[in-house]
């Protein structure tokens, strides 16, 4: 039923135990104090914005932070409350993942969990300063899969300073023997001005040359265990491997393919129709506004529809499937579109309807954006 | 005035030895400026003089002393502008030689003295700064009077900043200098010595009437160029202008034309009257013409119309000053410039940048070569992009050179004039410490950074001066530099083939680590014709995408891609390669930094 609503729901729990140095999320570092306190918020501001979401949802989506740092009782309340969906994912460290928070997430409708394992090199964990270990990654999974989990996704990082190209497919390796049903490999980011990028910056620059590959070793070893390269960074077990269920991320299959979404919770972003808007990252204010009833501080971003249609471009080449050009053009630079066939980066297929990337074009996916936007 | 009471005169100096300050002495001794009231260095108009102490336009200044007339007329002070020095000394009867008390002699000075001795004038040896700690009056004074015969009695020892000595010069001018000797009763003649443009009066002609008399509200005509005008204003400066009725034999003054043109009234022309025609200009007239060529375009290619236009007004009072329409595929639309030297382009260059308030790409500066093209007819090429390919003979313009440096860097200069493909000439000793050495070298090798690379292997103690000596065949070859296989045209050169190779493999290197990534590998090749010397390739990218992209990333991530999309929208399209304009301007860069 599609009653015109959003129908997919963020929401952000931004409590850690540590800030890994690499990371920009917005997390708030220990304060078990507030947890009860902020999750009261969430519950009000969606009270507040329910009515943009749709009866019916297809997909709630947990995010941190580490939201399973969040202290039992409040994740469980929380997650009693909200809306039920068709998928209903959750980000948790492996160190936080004990039987019991495992049982706990399933019996509260949790349908999937994305661990986030980033590297199975201690040394290289260090680097990152991951708080688990290896064997926590495979202690973790074997607890939800106690606990019936049957969509599990894992986060690898790759790029980390240090990390050789055997380091690498290690990695891979001992990823895809948990046999997990998805798997995110991220190239490793190092914003500038980050303390991360002060420590490591010229250790990155000078591995770049060697790291050039690294992408293509990465989808090479993934899709060759069967798994489908279905986004640029993501992968599921393939139809044969996954007894016909289509095993992506419903979740942010629908950020890729446009469609609208709520976020609630500190720094969470909303995309409804013509308008974004980003609530304020500052925990205090935020609480302190929902106290008192009232929405958060935001800054709001109008959407025109030419913005959305390039944002359709720019997400929608990020897949494997076609992109449709219905309603594109004038989002779309027609002798970009000619130069990118032409080095064979794209090509146009379904009576060119649609256009869709080759491999060599996904790897190069930004600078073929640029090219084909106006 | 009776002509035997006028005395007109220059002042040779090199840059620095003090000629700006004693001009300003003069005009505070002689009354004509109040010390009160004069802005240091009168003489000195433009800005840019000013700051780079070096004189651009010459200009006259009538004083009196002792019931003299005295002339003052000022010289441009550069190699560039020698021509106009040599009218400028035409103007006179005699000139002062001034040299630096610590410094001695230096090649300009030697130059100008030469050119003032070829005149016929009368040097007045004058050694300056004698009161500088450093100063060695007695060495300086030795040194002049070697190189003039004269009595190292008779050079006058001063000091401009101090005034001391000073009228001493004057009495010196006034005994020594020869009166004009022209016929007051013959038909007008006049030298135009140096002109300015006003922008409500025209153009404004610096004369020297060397016979008959010129009225006010005449019709005159300039007799190499054949351009009428009246004469709406006859004048003197003093220093500031001072119309007259009429200006005579042996005089010094100006005329105001109502000209629109400079270019109508050259430097070196000779002014008559209508009425009454002379039969036969005087001497020594040239159509001065550029030398040194280069491309100037505009950074933002929007501001295209502004530098047409600065071009246009600095045309009005810069005759020497030529340039046409050039289009570049990698540079946009510009201007193909051409100057009588190096110093003349950087002159115009930052009254460009600094009075019209432009940013300027200049390509490596060439020169004019004549070209024989399959056995067709002789032409003159000013710039590489239309060099052609195959030529049965090329001559490029050779100087002759005149540097003077301590002994010790007589070895560096003969090394760098060999590397410049000179030819030696004469070495004598000036002093026991001091070579003048002259050599013959290809123009095209000093327009790179021969004057630099002079100065910092002689430590700054070389100086430098030249003059033109014709054409001669060289072994030159045009290099093209092909991005993409495609020919950058704004890159191309004109070089010795012994040179060829060293040059495109630096151009090549420099393009190799300028011209980011791309989707597709990029070869670099500099050639000779279909000939290929050097050889690079830009590796296409691998991955260039960014990994995360959920809901809170979107926003960011496509303000990054429109952000990309514009700084594309501004590269130049070579083919089917982006390079970014900053490529080309650190190519053009070394280019002009030479072979260093």
């Amino acid at each position: 039923m599609d009653d015109g609503g959003a129908r997919h729901l963020y929401v952000h729990l931004p409590f850690c135990a540590h800030r890994c140095g690499y990371c920009d999320f917005v997390t708030v570092v220990g304060r078990s104090g507030q947890h009860a306190a902020y999750v009261d918020a969430l519950l009000r501001e969606l009270e507040l914005e329910g009515g943009v979401l749709a009866s019916d949802l297809e997909t709630v989506f947990l995010g941190g932070g580490t939201p399973t740092f969040t202290a039992l009782p409040d994740l469980v309340r929380l997650l009693e409350a909200l809306p039920p969906a068709l998928e209903v994912t959750v980000e948790a460290n492996p160190e936080t993942v004990t039987a019991e928070l495992a049982v706990a997430l399933r019996r509260a409708g949790v349908t999937r969990v994305s661990l986030g394992a980033q590297s199975f090199r201690p040394e290289l964990l260090r680097v990152l300063e991951r708080v688990a270990g290896p064997d926590d990654v495979r202690r973790a999974v074997h607890h939800l899969r106690d606990a019936q989990f049957d969509n599990i996704s894992l986060d690898l990082i790759y790029g980390i300073p240090g990390q050789s190209a055997s380091d690498l497919e290690a990695d891979l390796d001992d990823a895809l023997a948990l046999e997990p049903e998805h798997l995110s490999c991220y190239e490793l980011e190092a914003k500038p001005g980050t303390r991360f990028t002060h420590t490591w910056g010229e250790e990155l620059a000078r591995q770049a040359d060697a790291m050039e590959d690294y992408f293509e070793r990465v989808v090479a070893r993934v899709t060759g265990a069967g798994y489908r390269w279905y986004e640029t960074a993501n992968f599921c077990r393939g139809l044969e491997r996954a007894s016909g269920r289509d095993l992506r991320s419903r979740h942010n299959l629908g950020y890729w393919l446009g469609h609208d979404y709520l976020g609630i919770g500190i720094g969470a972003v909303t995309t409804i129709e013509n308008r974004r808007w980003r609530n304020t990252p500052r925990i205090g204010r935020y609480l302190e506004a929902l106290a008192a009833g009232r929405a958060p501080e935001r800054e709001l971003e109008p959407l025109g529809g030419d913005v959305r249609a390039r944002e359709r471009v720019m997400l929608g080449l990020r897949l494997d499937e076609p992109l449709s050009l219905a309603g594109l053009d004038d989002a779309l630079d027609a002798d970009g579109l000619a130069r990118v066939e032409q080095l064979g980066l794209a090509r146009r297929v379904g009576g060119k309807r649609s256009l869709t990337l080759t491999e060599r074009g996904r790897f190069l996916g930004d600078a073929v954006t640029v090219e084909l936007l106006a | 005035m009776d002509q035997s009471r006028i005395r007109n005169f220059s002042i040779i100096a090199h840059i620095d030895h003090g000629k700006s300050t004693l001009a300003d002495r003069i005009l505070e001794l002689t009354d004509a400026v109040s010390a009160r009231d004069m802005r240091a260095q009168v003489l000195d108009s433009m800005e840019l003089e000013r700051e780079r102490g070096i004189t651009i336009k010459a200009q006259a200044v009538r004083v009196s002393w002792k019931g003299y007339e005295l002339n003052l007329i000022d010289t441009p002070g550069h190699v560039d502008f020698t021509y106009e020095v040599s009218r400028s000394l035409q103007a006179c009867e005699g000139a002062l030689l001034v040299v630096d008390a610590a410094q001695g002699i230096e090649a300009q000075t030697l130059a100008n003295a030469y050119l003032a001795t070829e005149n016929g004038l009368e040097i007045v040896p004058v050694v300056n700064k004698i009161d500088l700690p450093a100063a060695d009056p007695d060495g300086a004074a030795m040194e002049v009077a070697d190189l003039l015969g004269d009595d190292p009695a008779k050079v006058v020892r001063i000091s401009a900043k101090t005034g001391e000595n000073v009228a001493d010069i004057l009495d010196a001018i006034v005994e020594r200098v020869p009166a004009p000797s022209g016929e007051s009763d013959a038909p007008p003649r006049a030298l135009v010595f140096d002109s300015s443009y006003d922008q409500y009066r025209g153009v404004v002609a610096f004369l020297r009437v060397v016979d008959g008399s010129f009225s006010r509200r005449e019709t005159l005509v300039a007799m190499a160029a054949e351009t009428r005008f009246e004469a709406e204003e006859l004048g003197f400066f003093s220093p500031t202008m001072t119309p007259v009725e009429s200006l005579s034999a042996g005089e010094v003054g100006y005329v105001v034309t109502g000209l629109k043109d400079v270019s109508r009234l050259r430097v070196g022309d000779t002014i008559t009257s209508v009425a009454r025609p002379a039969a036969e200009p005087l001497p020594g007239y040239k159509d001065v013409k550029p030398m040194v060529f280069a491309g100037l375009f505009p950074t933002d290619s929007d501001t295209y119309p502004e530098l047409r236009d600065a071009l246009e007004r600095l045309k009005l009072n810069d005759g020497a000053l030529f340039y046409e329409p050039e289009t570049s595929q990698a540079l946009g639309f510009g201007f193909r410039c051409g100057f009588l030297g190096l110093l003349h382009m950087e002159i115009v260059r930052e009254r460009l940048e600094r009075e019209f308030d432009l940013d300027l790409l200049v390509t490596a500066p060439n020169v004019a070569y004549r070209v024989l093209e399959r056995n067709a007819e002789w032409l003159e090429v000013h710039n590489p992009a239309e060099f052609p390919r195959e030529v049965d003979e090329v001559e490029e313009p050779f100087v002759r050179a005149s540097i003077i440096v301590p002994k010790e860097y007589v070895g560096a200069v003969m090394e760098l004039c060999n590397e410049r493909r000179g030819t030696f000439d004469h070495m004598e000793y000036l002093s026991p410490e001091r070579v003048h050495l002259t050599y013959e070298l290809p123009l095209g090798e000093i327009v790179l950074d021969y004057y630099d690379q002079l100065k910092s292997r002689t430590r700054g103690y070389a100086s430098f001066d030249y003059d033109l000596a014709g054409f001669k065949a060289g072994n030159l070859v045009r290099v093209d530099v092909l991005v993409a296989n495609e020919p950058v045209d704004a890159l191309s050169l004109i070089i010795h083939r012994d040179f060829a190779y060293e040059r495109g493999r630096l151009l090549v290197d420099k393009l190799r680590e300028e011209i980011p990534r791309q989707m597709f590998d990029v070869p670099i090749q500099a050639a000779i014709g279909s000939r290929v010397i050097a050889r690079e390739t830009v590796k296409a990218r691998r991955k260039d995408v960014i990994a995360k992209c959920y809901g809170g990333d979107i926003s960011r991530k496509r303000k990054l891609l429109e952000n990309q999309k514009k700084g594309k929208k501004r590269m130049k399209q070579v083919g089917m390669v982006e390079v970014p304009q900053e490529a080309f301007l650190a190519v053009l860069n070394i280019g002009q930094q030479g072979k260093s």
